[in-house]
């Protein structure tokens, strides 16, 4: 086996909000990357926001060692966003003119909005200053198809298959799917691998 | 994955978060007893130990409060057992005298004292820096610097409690404990340590002729520590700078010299024994470098101990740099890759350009909207703090609430309405409020209140609550009950019939405890928001000390055991902006479940979040909000 990437560390960030499940995929992304041998840190950043909050995974792949659990501003090499403000308030701290980015273009709204004191952008002004900031920019209606293939709380599953897809992570489908296996039985094992193969098969060439 | 934590396979290599590292350290040193109060971001430890307790023969406890549990642990190390007690910053400084005491008479079986900071405070009052502890009360101090000395580091700290008869406190941080990395599994032990009878003349006694012992003690660890694996120097033989560094920093620094390319020009000693130093090791590198940066976690901790030698030894020429007086790095808050890499860069006189690029003209800039912290959906505080600002908006205008410290202290903020006048630490809200009920007898006329969690009143409530009955202060006290320690992830109290370990305890009931002492309690639910307005605006206008307990299970849990029930807006019946409530539904009552469709301009229920309370849908003056079943 060749332990190569084309950076190392290689940095990504998944981000959203509190509830939507990106501690889990990020944490199942980390361990199928440890399975195949890299050094994989993760640094999580959710503090007292059980639900609802900002979170921010951070993910740093290396063949070498083990790095620190925060990536330096603006050395992202990919984004994952669970929800649109979230990934455009990382992109305008981490990211640089190389990185690619996949989001979910379906809003959570926070409270400043329910309450009419801000206004929730547009999509197309977020994708419009994510083009600015970042490489590469491509929206995954994520909750949508998660939604349509059995459950919208699956999203996380489906981007992380869009995310193992890309070929700056070193892994196939089956080493995310082995670590699926490993977590889930039944039903919502079923649901997740679908899932992650409808995510995977949108970003696949 | 937690069933990792209990694999016998010595040499594989797991994803592991620092907790669960801990948690293995803990199993590999054959904890027999462990014990906690929750407290983010330790709190994962406990709850795993107590999972595994039956499989690997350990009993664990969440206690009612730290010093419940760390006096616990005292108790079974007299038993000759090995215990570890786990504590965030806060926690540790509730159990302050027993510390200090414990020190003085020293343990028996090894005691770990595992204390999980949080640098930047993300889910905390106070970024306190652990450590402080450790040297005021005299013993040795470990910081794991990475997730394999996470768990590695507890081991050596049993190891060492043992063999001087110390408590050991290994300090952990939030990037450690929340943080994940590859972790080699090191050996179970075939059996966890096992209890010693206590002879007659066997005692555990602290008393201050011990002072001496203490500092013997400590300078035997410190022998132990110029030979720690924990401590080494990675470098140039004459560095131009040498950093000195301990736990999370150390990662930063090493990142910082490699993208700097300093690998020929700057040293790093990196030191996992803090306290007390090793002081041979790092006077044998200060003799080296002229200059010295000093990256640590929260205080200048290290930095001072590093001072100290300097000043002992005056031959010595060097410049110190670190956090005190922000000579190079910041004073407070949690360092980061950039942080450090910026002050090496400034020290060694040369530029740090990231890879940050390209300007967004201002035109294309979004207004990004903020994201505050907020109840989750259908959380039963909403309800609550609706009710309380309701009560005392409109019938009483002048109020007082003192808060405290659990999921409700975000009622301080937007989502409570800014309800809270107050927010100190756990306990304090009852205590406060009976000094202010006090001024009563002064001419003070404000309703006073204070809240506290269900999990709040067990931990440090129950002295203040027979204080205010006794010295019957005009208030009214608020026990907000969820069933749940619900912030740190619903770790049960002794309010809830199942113990951590899975099995059966002797739940108490809060109104009996209420009513034992001779307080009148009353019990309400916060869902029937008109109803209970009623009940609390009747207990502010009597005298005395009241308890008032507004009992609705936590909506998070509840959704799981009961599953969520449809929810949604009947569009002929939402009459939009020309209903006169003003968005009632998402504007005031602010659950992130309800929210408004622009373009339909009518209100609308979010489904991905909505756990189906059908709070809302008693409150829509326009009965437009329906509920699967009929009754909300």
């Amino acid at each position: 086996m060749t332990m190569q990437l084309s950076k190392d560390p290689l940095n990504v960030i998944i981000c959203g909000v509190g509830g939507q499940g990106n501690i889990l995929a990020s944490e199942l992304l980390a361990s199928a990357l440890v399975e195949k041998g890299y050094f994989t840190t993760v640094g999580e950043t959710y503090g007292a926001s059980q639900r609802g909050g900002s979170v921010m995974s951070h993910v740093r792949i290396s063949a070498r060692k083990q790095y620190s659990a925060l990536i330096p501003r603006g050395e992202a090499h990919i984004i994952i966003g669970f929800e649109p403000i979230e990934t455009l308030r990382v992109a305008r701290e981490y990211g640089n003119s190389q990185t690619k980015v996949i989001f979910d273009p379906r809003p959570n709204y926070p409270l400043s909005v329910l309450i009419g004191e801000a206004v929730y952008p547009e999509i197309e002004a977020i994708v419009k200053e994510l083009r600015y900031l970042c490489g590469s920019v491509q929206v995954l209606e994520a909750t949508r198809l998660a939604q349509e293939a059995g459950n919208a709380q699956a999203a996380n599953i489906l981007l992380m298959g869009a995310l193992t897809a890309m070929p700056e992570i070193p892994l196939q489908a089956e080493d995310y799917s082995q670590v699926l296996s490993q977590r889930f039985k039944g039903d919502v094992y079923d649901l997740n691998q679908k899932v992650f193969d409808l995510g995977y098969k949108q970003i696949a060439v | 994955m937690e069933w990792m934590v209990t694999v016998n396979e010595p040499g594989k290599t797991f994803l592991m978060q620092g907790n669960e590292a801990i948690v293995r350290g803990a199993l590999e040193a054959g904890v027999r007893f462990a014990a906690a109060y929750p407290g983010s971001p330790s709190s994962e430890i406990l709850t795993m130990l107590g999972h595994v307790a039956d499989e690997m023969n350990l009993y664990a406890e969440w206690s009612t409060n730290e010093n419940c549990a760390f006096q616990a642990c005292m108790g079974a190390s007299f038993g000759g057992v090995r215990a570890l007690c786990v504590v965030k910053q806060n926690g540790l400084l509730t159990i302050g005298d027993a510390l200090h005491t414990a020190a003085l008479s020293g343990c028996k079986g090894g005691v770990v004292l595992l204390t999980a900071d949080d640098p930047n405070a993300h889910s905390s009052t106070n970024e306190f820096d652990s450590r402080h502890q450790a040297r005021a009360a005299g013993i040795p101090l470990l910081e794991p610097a990475t997730f394999q000395e996470a768990k590695d580091m507890i081991v050596y700290g049993f190891e060492l409690s043992e063999k001087i008869g110390q408590v050991v406190m290994v300090r952990s941080v939030t990037r450690i404990c929340h943080g994940r990395g590859n972790v080699t599994l090191g050996e179970l032990p075939e059996s966890p340590s096992s209890p010693v009878p206590i002879g007659e003349w066997d005692k555990l006694i602290a008393i201050n002729w011990f002072h001496d012992v203490l500092w013997a003690k400590l300078d035997q660890a410190q022998e132990l520590f110029e030979e720690s694996p924990f401590n080494w120097y990675s470098g140039p033989e004459q560095p131009e700078l040498l950093i000195i560094t301990s736990g999370t920093g150390w990662l930063y620094s090493v990142e910082a010299v490699e993208t700097l390319g300093l690998e020929d020009k700057v040293g790093i000693l990196k030191l996992g024994c803090t306290w007390p130093l090793p002081e041979k090791l790092v006077l044998k590198y200060l003799c080296k470098s002229p200059r010295v940066l000093v990256v640590e976690e929260v205080d200048p901790f290290l930095e001072q101990n590093v001072a100290n030698i300097i000043a002992h030894n005056p031959g010595l020429n060097v410049q110190l740099y670190g956090r005190y007086k922000k000579s190079a790095l910041p004073q407070s808050f949690e360092l980061n890759p950039d942080v450090v890499l910026n002050a090496l860069a400034t020290l060694m006189d040369i530029t740090y350009q990231s890879s940050k690029t390209g300007e967004v003209p201002a035109e294309a800039v979004v207004n990004i909207p903020p994201r505050d912290l907020t109840f989750c959906a259908g959380c039963p505080h909403r309800a609550s703090f609706f009710l309380l600002k309701q009560t005392l908006r409109i019938h009483e205008g002048n109020g007082v609430v003192m808060g405290d410290i659990g999921c409700y202290t975000m009622g301080g903020q937007r989502a409570g309405h800014f309800l809270l006048h107050s927010l100190a630490c756990m306990g304090a809200g009852i205590n406060m409020g009976e000094g202010l009920g006090q001024l009563t007898r002064f001419g003070f006329n404000q309703p006073v209140l204070a809240l506290a969690g269900d999990s709040t009143f067990f931990h440090s409530c129950l002295p203040g609550l027979v204080n205010a009955r006794y010295h019957d202060s005009n208030m009214l006290f608020v026990i907000l009950d969820n069933s749940a320690t619900a912030m740190t992830g619903f770790q049960p109290h002794p309010g809830i019939p199942v113990n951590c370990m899975g099995q059966p305890a002797n739940a108490m009931s809060i109104e009996k405890i209420v009513e034992a002492i001779g307080c009148p309690v009353t019990v309400a639910d916060p869902y029937e928001i008109e109803a209970t307005t009623q009940v609390v605006y009747d207990l502010i206008k009597k005298p005395g000390m009241k308890v008032l307990i507004l009992r609705q299970p936590c909506a998070t849990l509840a959704v799981r055991s009961k599953g969520r029930r449809k929810v949604w807006v009947d569009p002929e019946l939402c009459r939009g902006d020309n209903c006169g409530c003003g968005r009632f539904c998402s504007k005031t009552w602010g659950c992130p479940g309800n929210i408004w469709n622009n373009q339909t301009g009518k209100a609308e229920i979010d489904e991905v979040v909505c756990v189906g309370c059908g709070v809302c849908a008693s409150l829509c003056p326009a009965g437009a909000i329906k509920v699967e079943g009929g009754e909300a």
